[in-house]
């Protein structure tokens, strides 16, 4: 099956998100009040896989060697078990 | 004396690659060739006679630019790949004592690959630190003025004085940071080997401490660039490549000086002659 797996990296606590404080800045001059923004960076990743436990583990390995920096970010992976017609 | 042979690296997307060379060769380096990733990897859409390997040569130095178009993360795609195609190369090559280099987009990649601060071996599975958007939040093309610390291990900066330098700076994400939870015994450790090796200064040769625009980018510690324990291998933000000649410095009719960068690239074509 072929899974499309939702791979989200956003800054870890304490690390300055200054994209999301320059938005929130610009949405205050455009008179739009927000209490936070953050920044995240999705990727969507289609897996063919055995499992979404298999997809699950092929998305955490891309999100160690490329797609985060352990470092710096933070990262969710949410996998969609139905699924795509191969 | 043997010949000094520097290997430049490119790929899509690199742009100071002529630039370092034009540094090098003003530094004295007897050859200087501008080799594309796929060159070393061997690559099958590359000509046999074009193949070339590191342990051609006697430097490698990884330059600035938007490598692959800056995506992912600056200098993400460009460690990723050199892991997979390079990775034994490039580790014996570190490993030999040999200089390896990085500036801006090729000091993101050195950080990517771990290859710095390199505490967990030379080409770690993991990075140890990271170079994030600057502060600002927004991209800062200008001078800066550095300071080379005065103890470091460094070889790239043995023929560096220690006034300030004043260099080019072109990036957007070049806040240098470890990981919130560890970073003060990170920067500690940093400190206690020598490796920081340049720092952002006030022009009076005061520490930035953090204040913009003289830290152009929020880094941790004012720092500007570093190198791994044994100081063979080296990163740093600014474009010393961009202040080989007298007439690159913004204020060469009111104040000649002598051109800040080269003595970076003349400190490695040194170092490299005495193996």
């Amino acid at each position: 099956m072929v899974y499309p797996v939702h791979v989200a990296v956003s800054f870890k606590p304490g690390v300055l998100d200054a994209e999301g404080k320059n938005v929130q800045k610009s949405l205050e001059l455009l008179g739009i009040a927000t209490q936070s923004v953050k920044s995240v960076k999705t990727f969507v990743l289609s897996i063919d896989a055995d499992s979404t436990e298999a997809a699950t583990a092929v998305a955490e390995e891309a999100c160690r060697r490329l797609l985060a920096n352990p470092v710096v970010h933070d990262y969710t992976i949410t996998v969609d078990a139905s699924g795509e017609a191969r | 004396m043997g010949q000094v042979r520097v290997c430049v690296m490119r790929i899509e997307g690199t742009n100071r690659e002529e630039d370092a060379q034009a540094a090098f060769e003003a530094a004295g380096a007897d050859r200087v060739e501008l080799v594309h990733l796929k060159q070393l990897a061997h690559s099958d859409t590359v000509p046999q006679d074009l193949h070339r390997t590191l342990d051609d040569y006697d430097i490698l130095f990884i330059p600035g630019g938007f490598s692959a178009g800056d995506a992912v993360r600056g200098g993400a795609i460009w460690a990723a790949r050199i892991h997979a195609d390079l990775g034994d190369q490039i580790k014996s090559f570190i490993e030999s004592g040999r200089p390896v280099g990085g500036v801006c987009n090729g000091f993101q990649v050195l950080l990517e690959l771990g290859c710095l601060p390199g505490w967990a071996g030379t080409l770690p599975d993991e990075p140890e630190a990271a170079l994030i958007q600057n502060d600002i939040g927004r991209f800062q093309s200008r001078f800066a003025e550095l300071k080379r610390e005065a103890s470091t291990p460094c070889i790239w900066v043995s023929e560096v004085p220690e006034d300030n330098l004043l260099v080019p700076i072109a990036h957007g994400e070049g806040k240098f940071a470890f990981a919130p939870d560890t970073a003060e015994e990170d920067l500690k450790r940093l400190e206690a080997a020598g490796q920081i090796v340049f720092r952002y200064v006030k022009p009076d040769g005061s520490p930035a401490g953090g204040e913009f625009p003289y830290n152009p980018n929020g880094s941790i510690a004012d720092i500007a660039g570093i190198c791994n324990e044994r100081g063979n291998v080296f990163g740093m933000m600014p474009h010393p490549e961009n202040a080989i000649d007298p007439l690159q410095a913004p204020d060469w009719t009111r104040r000649p000086r002598t051109p800040c960068g080269l003595p970076i690239f003349e400190s490695a074509v040194r170092y490299a002659r005495g193996l």
